[in-house]
């Protein structure tokens, strides 16, 4: 059996988690539901005043992007975990830093890209217009992988480890401050007509940062938890 | 090296710190009883806000401390991972509770000196937000700790988060000063009239001084239990206990 090259095994990775996450769909949807819930709990919660919505609309579909890709951590690594894919990941022959980036490519393309596409529609239910949608998308596209590279981490680091689900959030949310800081700022620094260029590079940067850390930190966290 | 590296041994360790350990102590409290006499009674009272300044004896220097343990402890964490040493984990994971303590008495004392001088007990100022997320951090660190059972897996997922954090902590503190000025809130900064008495200074590096030795003592004493709980099943431990009955 020939061995596979790098491409052909990230591709393999990236592969084999959507055809598993495609047999259990009701997963990706759930996440997803959450995040449509927690926006409408927020006018429900301040009022109905369209003006404060408007306002705070970046903020708070920032914040359930950001709890919703959060919840789905779990399901990153626990399933191969648990049935033993995960040693086999660890024993084979590519690095496993790349194989770590195709897991977190598929979370990515599984949780934050149905959020960016959703966030239209609830930017819409909260009164932004169309110019503030479009800039809230492109952020949302630049920083929900920085999300998931970042949640890979405490997600490896939990592995097994009882109460790992809150503990996720309590290692994972203080790292995601800067992204929401950027995220919500770009959209609210368009609305009072500020420059908004530098909000996107900064993502831009984290994007790139991350893309090149997280893998490598999340690939030690695995061996710590597996071993 | 090998001559420092000898002493990560526990067994080592366990009497020096030991040895060490009532110094530390006695010299913190001297310091502390000295720091607060000139912060509280030397120093002059601060011309426009008074004598509710002199919070900041205590505050100034636990906030210090606060981000200063995050280095440090992540310095042991890498030192645990390069060398494979148990000791140095158990430092770290010893200065974790004093970390959280310095930088939630700098969040409360700041509180407090605020109220009178701002006239409100919080506001986002960049630095009030950067410190509650060195909080956070902190809460994080020792929650992964204890929620692993084995001791050796703890020591190096822990290690694994402080470094993530300590290489975090400068995006966040930046992004936290950004978001600020963007959302111009704050127009009172925390930072202290830009001359100082010198009575003033000296108390705040007596504080300092103070905590520093505090907090070497108080790890000391940790890392000492630590050791005994860790190594309870080998026979030094049980030689010392069976000394220590005679």
């Amino acid at each position: 059996m020939g061995q596979l090259s790098l491409f052909g095994a990230l591709r393999t990775v990236v592969a084999r988690d959507i055809t598993l996450a495609m047999r259990r769909r009701a997963d990706v949807f759930t996440t997803l539901f959450f995040f449509i819930i927690a926006v409408t709990l927020f006018p429900l919660g301040v009022g109905p005043d369209p003006e404060m919505l408007r306002v705070i609309a970046p903020g708070v579909i920032w914040v359930a992007a950001l709890l919703a890709s959060m919840l789905a951590l779990e399901r990153l690594f626990s399933a191969d975990y648990q049935d033993g894919t995960l040693e086999q990941l660890l024993l084979a022959p590519h690095p496993l830093s790349l194989l770590v980036l195709g897991k977190v490519l598929t979370h990515w393309l599984l949780t934050g890209v149905p959020l960016v596409l959703l966030s239209p529609l609830l930017g819409l239910q909260l009164g932004m217009d169309v110019p503030a949608i479009g800039l809230l998308m492109l952020t949302l596209l630049l920083g929900t992988p920085v999300l998931s590279l970042l949640g890979s981490v405490g997600a490896a680091l939990t592995l097994g480890v009882r109460g790992g689900g809150v503990l996720v959030s309590l290692l994972v949310l203080p790292l995601y401050i800067p992204v929401l800081i950027f995220g919500a700022g770009a959209v609210e620094a368009q609305a009072v007509s500020v420059e908004f260029d530098a909000y996107l590079y900064l993502l831009g940067a984290f994007l790139a940062v991350s893309m090149f850390l997280a893998p490598l930190a999340a690939s030690a966290a695995l061996r710590i938890s597996v071993e | 090296m090998n001559f420092l590296l000898s002493f990560s041994s526990p067994k080592t360790f366990y009497p020096l710190a030991g040895k060490l350990l009532p110094w530390f102590a006695g010299v913190a409290v001297l310091l502390i009883v000295l720091g607060l006499y000139l912060g509280f009674f030397v120093a002059p009272t601060d011309y426009k806000q008074g004598e509710s300044y002199r919070i900041i004896f205590v505050h100034v220097a636990a906030a210090w401390m606060s981000m200063f343990i995050y280095v440090v402890m992540a310095g042991w964490s890498a030192a645990g991972m390069i060398w494979n040493t148990k000791l140095s984990d158990m430092m770290a994971g010893a200065l974790a509770p004093t970390g959280a303590l310095f930088s939630f008495i700098a969040l409360w004392t700041g509180a407090l000196w605020g109220k009178p001088t701002w006239g409100t007990y919080w506001i986002w100022d960049a630095r009030l937000t950067s410190e509650l997320i060195l909080l956070f951090l902190y809460i994080g660190y020792i929650a992964l700790r204890s929620a692993i059972d084995d001791p050796r897996r703890a020591a190096r997922a822990s290690a694994l988060l402080a470094i993530v954090g300590v290489i975090n902590i400068p995006i966040i503190y930046f992004s936290v000063r950004w978001w600020n000025t963007l959302h111009q809130g704050a127009s009172v900064s925390p930072t202290m009239a830009p001359k100082m008495a010198e009575t003033m200074l000296l108390a705040m590096f007596v504080m300092a001084v103070a905590f520093w030795v505090y907090t070497i003592a108080v790890v000391l004493a940790r890392v000492r239990s630590e050791i005994l709980e860790r190594e309870r099943n080998t026979a030094w431990v049980a030689e010392l206990v069976l000394e220590k009955r005679k």
